[in-house]
C-alpha cells in the first residue's frame, strides 16, 4: 500500500473489509486443516464449526468489499486471485496449525481479541456492515467460550497439556502485538463511524488473557518483548505462500471455469 | 474404574427443546469429559441445523430406566382404565354437531 | 443358554415388526451382528472424512469450500449416531475404535480409493452418497431400535450430500472441456467400486441371511444394487455422462437395467487391504487418534481435579 498517497473514505473501507476477511479465511483455511483429524470425534465437529464459521464470514465480508469496490467483482476474487504480499491478515493466523494446544491458544487469542472488537464494530454506522458483524458476534462469543474452556482444561490439566499449552501461548506471544497495529486506514474507518478503537479495551483484553492463564495455572509470557509487525502492509511468513499455493491452484487453474 | 473406562470420556444423554413451549426430546448421546463440555459438544453435534432452542445433558449412568420386565406391570394397569380417556364419555348429539 | 422357545419368542417380534430395544433379550449372535455391522457403518464414517477431506484446503470456490467442510463434517456427526447406537448393547467406543485401527475389523472399501481431482470429490457426493442413502433408508427400519433411529437422522442430514454432488457434477459436465474431462474420470473411475459398496453377490454374502431374517437389514445386496442403478442410469443421462459399462442395457421386461460383470477380483484385493490408499487411511486415523490421547487424558485429569475440590469444599 502507498502510504505517502492519502487514502479515501472507499479505499479505507475496502482495506479494512479485507483485513477483517483475511484474518478469518486464513485462520479458517488453518482450522479445517483438523477436519478428519480431531483429537475426539466431539471435538473434530467442533473445529469444524468453528472453520465453517470464519471461512463464512471472511466469505460475506470479501462480498461486501467487492459490493463497496463496485468492480464487478466476488468474494472468490479476493480469496483467490491475491498473492502472498497482497494479503493483510496477521502472521499469527497463518503459521502452521501446531497440536491441538497450539490451535486453541491462538482459536483463544483471536476469539477474545474479536469479542471486544465487535462489540465496537457492531455499532459501526454503516447498517449493512453492522448487521454482519452482529450475526458473526454471536458465534465469535460461542468460540472464545469453547476456546477458553479448552484453555483451562489443557493448561490445568496433566503435566504434558501444561506444557504444550504453555509452549503454545510463549511461541505465538510475539504475534499478538500486532492485534492493536493501527494506521491510517483504522484511523479513517474510525472516524467515519465505521471503525473499532482498538486502544479502548487493548488494558481490558489483555486482562481477560492473563486472568484465563493464571485460572489455567500458566504463566503469562513477558507483553514487553519483541513483537513481530508489518503483517497488514503485506509482510508474512513463508508458510502462507504454500497455504495459498494449495487453496488457489485449482481455481487459477482454470480461471474461466464456473466453479460455484 | 476399569482400564477401559479411563480410555473413554464419560457417556451423556442428549436431549433438546425444538421450539419455544414444545417438551425436551431425545436426540442421541455423546462423550464428554465434564458437563460444561458435554453442554458444547452438544450444541456442536446435535444442534448444527438449528434444531433445538435449549439443551439438557444428562450422565447416562444417572438415568433409571425400567426394564422389559417392568412392562406387564407398569403399563397394562392402565389399558383396562377407559375412563381415563375423553373417547369413554359420550356427549349430546346437539353439541357435537357445533364443535 | 438360550432356549428355542426365546428364540422363537423373538422371531415373532421381529416378524411382527416391533423394535428391539437395548435393555430386550436377544440372542448372542443378534447382539454380535449389530455391533459387527453398525461398527462397520461408524468406521466408514470416519474414514470416508479422507478423501473428501483431501479437498477442503484446494476447493475452488468460497462457496464449495463450505459446503464440503459442512459435508465432512457430517461424516463424523454421523460416525458419532452410529457409535452411540452400538455403545447401548455394553460395548465402548475405545474398543471399537481399536478393532478397525488395530484389528481387523472392517470399512467400506470404497474409501481406500484416493481423491485424484476436485471432481472425484463431486463424483463421491452423487454416486457413493447416493448408495449410501438407498443402504441407510432401508436401515432406517432396521429391527434395533437404537440403530434405526441413527439411519433415520443420517438420512435427514444426508440428503444435501448427493445433492450439492449432483449439482457440482451437472455443472461440471456441462463445463470446460477440461471441467469435462475432470468429471468423466471421476465417473470412470468411481463407477465399479460404488457398485461394489452394496457388498459381494447374494450368492456369496455368508451374513446376508442371517441378517435378513432378523430384519437387522431389509434386502439383500443384489435388489439394492439394482435399486441404485436404475436410479443412476437416469442421473448420469440427464448430464450427459458416460457410464463406463457397455453391457449396460434396459430390459424391457423386467424393467431393470442390467449391468456388466462387476470385477470382484479387484474387491477383495481392497478389501483384503491392497488398493491404493488402504495404509494411508489407517496410518492417519491412528496419527489422529494417538496424537489425540494426551488431549482426552488431559480433560478427564482436568474434570478429576474439579470434582475433588468440589467434594472437598462441600
Amino acid at each position: 500500500m502507498n502510504t505517502t498517497k492519502e487514502l479515501s473514505v472507499k479505499e479505507s473501507k475496502i482495506a479494512y473489509l479485507l483485513r477483517l476477511a483475511d484474518d478469518r479465511l486464513i485462520l479458517g483455511q488453518r482450522m479445517s486443516e483438523w477436519c478428519g483429524h480431531g483429537p475426539v470425534l466431539e471435538e473434530d465437529l467442533a473445529l469444524a464449526n468453528m472453520a465453517l464459521d470464519l471461512i463464512g464470514h471472511a466469505s460475506s465480508l470479501y462480498a461486501y468489499a467487492a459490493e463497496v469496490e463496485d468492480e464487478g467483482r466476488d468474494e472468490d476474487h479476493f480469496a483467490y486471485f491475491r498473492d502472498d504480499y497482497e494479503f493483510t491478515n496477521l502472521q499469527l493466523y497463518e503459521l502452521p496449525k501446531g497440536d491441538f494446544a497450539f490451535t486453541i491458544a491462538r482459536q483463544f487469542l483471536f476469539s477474545s481479541f474479536s469479542y471486544f472488537q465487535y462489540q465496537q464494530l457492531k455499532e459501526a454506522k454503516d447498517e449493512q456492515f453492522a448487521g454482519m458483524i452482529d450475526k458473526h458476534f454471536k458465534e465469535i462469543k460461542y468460540h472464545l467460550r469453547h476456546s477458553r474452556d479448552w484453555v483451562l482444561k489443557l493448561g490445568d490439566g496433566t503435566e504434558e497439556s501444561k506444557k504444550r499449552m504453555q509452549e503454545a501461548f510463549d511461541e505465538l506471544w510475539m504475534y499478538t502485538g500486532e492485534l492493536f497495529y493501527i494506521d491510517a486506514v483504522d484511523e479513517m474507518m474510525l472516524a467515519e463511524g465505521n471503525g473499532a478503537d482498538l486502544l479502548s479495551f487493548k488494558d481490558e483484553w489483555k486482562k481477560l488473557v492473563e486472568d484465563t492463564l493464571t485460572e489455567a495455572t500458566l504463566s503469562v509470557p513477558d507483553w514487553d518483548q519483541f513483537m513481530m509487525r508489518g503483517s497488514r502492509t503485506g509482510m508474512h511468513t513463508e508458510h502462507l505462500g504454500h497455504m495459498l499455493a494449495q487453496m488457489q491452484f485449482l481455481r487459477r487453474s482454470h480461471p474461466d471455469a464456473d466453479w460455484k | 474404574m476399569s482400564e477401559n473406562n479411563e480410555k473413554d470420556w464419560p457417556l451423556w444423554e442428549v436431549f433438546y427443546q425444538p421450539k419455544n413451549g414444545k417438551p425436551y426430546e431425545h436426540a442421541g448421546s455423546l462423550h464428554a469429559s465434564d458437563a460444561e463440555n458435554a453442554l458444547q459438544n452438544a450444541r456442536d453435534v446435535y444442534a448444527r441445523r438449528n434444531e433445538g432452542i435449549g439443551i439438557w445433558v444428562v450422565p447416562s449412568d444417572q438415568i433409571t430406566a425400567s426394564t422389559p420386565e417392568d412392562m406387564g406391570s407398569f403399563f397394562d394397569p392402565a389399558s383396562d382404565k377407559p375412563y381415563r380417556h375423553p373417547q369413554f364419555y359420550s356427549v349430546p348429539r346437539a353439541v357435537k354437531k357445533r364443535s | 443358554m438360550e432356549t428355542q422357545q426365546q428364540l422363537d419368542d423373538f422371531q415373532a417380534r421381529i416378524d411382527a415388526g416391533e423394535k428391539i430395544e437395548p435393555k430386550d433379550w436377544m440372542p448372542e449372535r443378534y447382539r454380535e451382528q449389530i455391533i459387527r455391522m453398525g461398527s462397520q457403518h461408524a468406521h466408514s464414517e470416519i474414514v470416508g472424512m479422507l478423501p473428501e477431506g483431501n479437498w477442503i484446503s484446494r476447493a475452488p470456490s468460497l462457496k464449495r469450500k463450505l459446503v464440503l467442510l459442512a459435508k465432512v463434517q457430517d461424516e463424523a456427526g454421523h460416525g458419532l449416531y452410529l457409535y452411540s447406537a452400538i455403545e447401548t448393547l455394553g460395548v465402548r467406543r475405545s474398543e471399537l475404535i481399536d478393532q478397525y485401527l488395530y484389528g481387523n475389523a472392517k470399512y467400506s472399501s470404497i474409501f481406500n480409493y484416493p481423491t485424484l481431482s476436485y471432481a472425484d470429490v463431486c463424483v463421491i457426493g452423487w454416486l457413493v452418497d447416493g448408495a449410501a442413502i438407498v443402504n441407510q433408508t432401508k436401515l432406517a427400519h432396521s429391527s434395533y431400535g437404537p440403530y434405526a433411529r441413527a439411519n433415520l437422522r443420517i438420512c435427514k442430514e444426508e440428503s444435501f450430500h448427493k445433492k450439492q454432488g449432483y449439482e457440482m457434477v451437472a455443472k461440471l459436465a456441462e463445463g470446460t472441456p477440461a471441467q469435462r474431462k475432470m468429471v468423466q474420470s471421476a465417473v470412470d473411475r468411481f463407477w465399479w467400486p460404488t457398485l461394489m459398496m452394496f457388498g459381494p453377490n447374494d450368492s456369496n454374502s455368508p451374513n446376508s441371511a442371517e441378517l435378513l431374517k432378523w430384519q437387522v437389514k431389509l434386502n439383500t445386496n443384489d435388489e439394492l444394487r439394482q435399486h441404485f442403478v436404475d436410479r443412476v442410469v437416469m442421473e448420469a443421462e440427464a448430464v450427459g455422462l458416460t457410464l463406463p459399462d457397455p453391457d449396460l442395457k434396459f430390459n424391457e421386461e423386467t424393467g431393470h437395467w442390467e449391468f456388466g460383470e462387476i470385477p470382484w477380483d479387484e474387491f477383495w484385493d481392497v478389501v483384503k487391504g491392497n488398493g491404493v490408499m488402504n495404509r494411508e487411511r489407517i496410518k492417519s486415523r491412528r496419527k489422529a487418534h494417538e496424537d489425540g490421547a494426551w488431549v482426552r487424558e488431559a480433560a478427564q485429569a482436568y474434570a478429576r481435579k474439579k470434582n475433588l475440590s468440589r467434594e472437598k469444599a462441600s
